[in-house]
């Protein structure tokens, strides 16, 4: 028995096959991963992404503490709502958690971390409290969330709430979020489609969830969150990367501020990777022979052997797509050690799907 | 609850076996394509091969989760199931009928001793239901 969110008994209902995740009983799917990830490329589905971590940072100390905690550079906030996607660091450069971070107001963030990483996380948040004496940390066991995507996700959405609530997400703008009553809405998710991620009391989630669901929103499962994901070329944590890689090699140098003064926890070990030459570089495979890219399979390039961090079939684009940490340098066809044959890839820039599309096209990558 | 068809024998690894003078039909049940969830991948013995009871001969990958399927008689593979090379979800949709995966002369009628019947399969996966 694992922990069950407040939708539980709603994924029940949907006919969900419920799997363990990092302790929490989750819908893997409701029937067929493959019509869910079809619906939020083409229309509108729903994930219940409750068994992530909320976490409120406030008081005037917070931008600072996040400032040091921090990869990436919460200053950069300066719209309220506006959300910034980080790693949040070790000394030696390696990846605790990613997550993202909305600045509500001044003196006020909400972070939202993983699951599987949620003990580890608050302790080392609280651990690097010390030196800050105006700081809170509150975590939100009370709040539910869940991510609406698809094309047609946010009209469903903003046609539930009242009506003070749909002009202010109207006009939301990409990676920001809002606050009303008991309501966070941000326009963020985790398929690379347009859409909503609505946070609320866990009591009220059920009653959410009953009206997307006559809306025509479809329930979607982590099966289908990870295809989407995968196609949107977004990280996964622990499989992409985790506490002994650097962002610098997992395709995550875009969320490092580096450049100005700002000291961060781990930014030494970064600094000193970067003088010392990154040696590999994270890169997207599609199969060209007929198979299916899992995770770990060992990739064979010219200049040595990489790794697939996370493997699996694209239903958009119908072949078997991955990420892999590959020897910097190689480019073109690689090969992949699928049970003792070695099957042909091609490498690609990520993401591989953008808003329903396929990008295999963009920048010659076609085979 | 699964669907598990009285007058097919079956493997505790999930395949199912028809018997029809000493051509065997073999599949998947469906209780294996539940388990798997969207099959996007089957690789099955050439034709013309010969397969041995007990011998891993080939693989169904779902979007989640590769796994190996047995062959559950011995004798010489005589036609293979093409469409599924292109319709993997066939598996999934009619796990008995068109997702049928290969037929084997078998050698030693036998063999048919040793698989599980209806029931025995049932009780198997009862414990995974």
């Amino acid at each position: 028995m694992g922990n069950k969110t407040p939708l539980y008994q709603s994924h029940l209902d949907a006919g969900a096959r419920i799997v363990d995740f990092a302790g929490w009983d989750m819908p893997i799917n409701y029937g067929s991963q493959i019509a869910e990830h079809e619906a939020v490329r083409t229309d509108a589905g729903m994930f219940d992404v409750s068994h992530m971590t909320v976490v409120d940072v406030s008081g005037g100390d917070a931008k600072a503490y996040l400032q040091h905690l921090l990869a990436n550079d919460v200053a950069r906030l300066q719209m309220p709502g506006k959300a910034l996607y980080s790693c949040m660091l070790n000394q030696t450069g390696g990846v605790i958690d990613d997550l993202i971070a909305y600045f509500l107001h001044d003196n006020f963030y909400r972070v939202v971390i993983n699951s599987a990483t949620r003990e580890k996380d608050l302790a080392w948040l609280d651990q690097q409290a010390g030196a800050y004496a105006d700081l809170g940390i509150r975590f939100r066991g009370d709040v539910a969330m869940l991510a609406v995507q698809g094309p047609s996700a946010r009209e469903r959405a903003i046609d539930l709430f009242a009506d003070y609530q749909q002009k202010s997400m109207q006009q939301l703008i990409r990676f920001q979020g809002a606050e009303f009553d008991d309501c966070f809405v941000a326009r963020t998710g985790y398929t690379g489609e347009d859409g909503f991620e609505i946070m609320t009391l866990a009591e009220q989630m059920p009653d959410l969830w009953q009206r997307l669901l006559q809306a025509g929103v479809k329930p979607c499962g982590l099966g289908a969150r990870d295809t989407l994901r995968l196609e949107a070329g977004m990280n996964l944590y622990g499989a992409d990367m985790d506490e002994t890689t650097s962002p610098l090699v997992s395709g995550l140098g875009w969320t490092v501020a580096m450049s100005d003064e700002r000291d961060f926890i781990g930014k030494q070990a970064l600094l000193d990777q970067q003088s010392a030459g990154i040696k590999q570089s994270f890169v997207g495979l599609v199969l060209l022979d007929k198979g299916v890219l899992r995770n770990h399979l060992r990739v064979v390039t010219p200049q040595g052997d990489g790794e697939i961090t996370s493997g699996s079939y694209s239903p958009t684009l119908q072949k078997s797509i991955a990420m892999a940490r590959i020897p910097a340098g190689a480019s073109g066809e690689v090969e992949v050690e699928v049970r003792n044959k070695l099957l042909k890839a091609k490498i690609v820039k990520l993401p591989f799907v953008r808003e329903g599309k396929s990008m295999l096209n963009n920048g010659g990558n076609n085979k | 609850m699964s669907d598990v068809p009285a007058e097919l024998k079956y493997l505790s690894s999930h395949e199912w076996v028809l018997v029809e003078g000493n051509t065997a039909t073999i599949g998947v049940t469906d209780h294996a394509q539940e388990l798997l969830g969207d099959l996007v991948y089957v690789e099955l013995p050439e034709q013309g091969s010969a397969v041995a009871a007990g011998d891993s001969v080939g693989v169904i990958e779902s979007v989640k989760a590769a796994s190996d399927t047995f062959a559950p008689v011995s004798g010489e593979v005589i036609e293979v199931n093409e469409e599924l090379e292109g319709s993997p979800e066939r598996i999934n949709h009619d796990p008995y009928g068109d997702g049928w995966m290969y037929k084997v002369a078998m050698e030693d009628l036998e063999e048919i001793e040793d698989l599980l019947d209806a029931g025995a399969y049932s009780e198997t996966i009862a414990d995974e239901e």
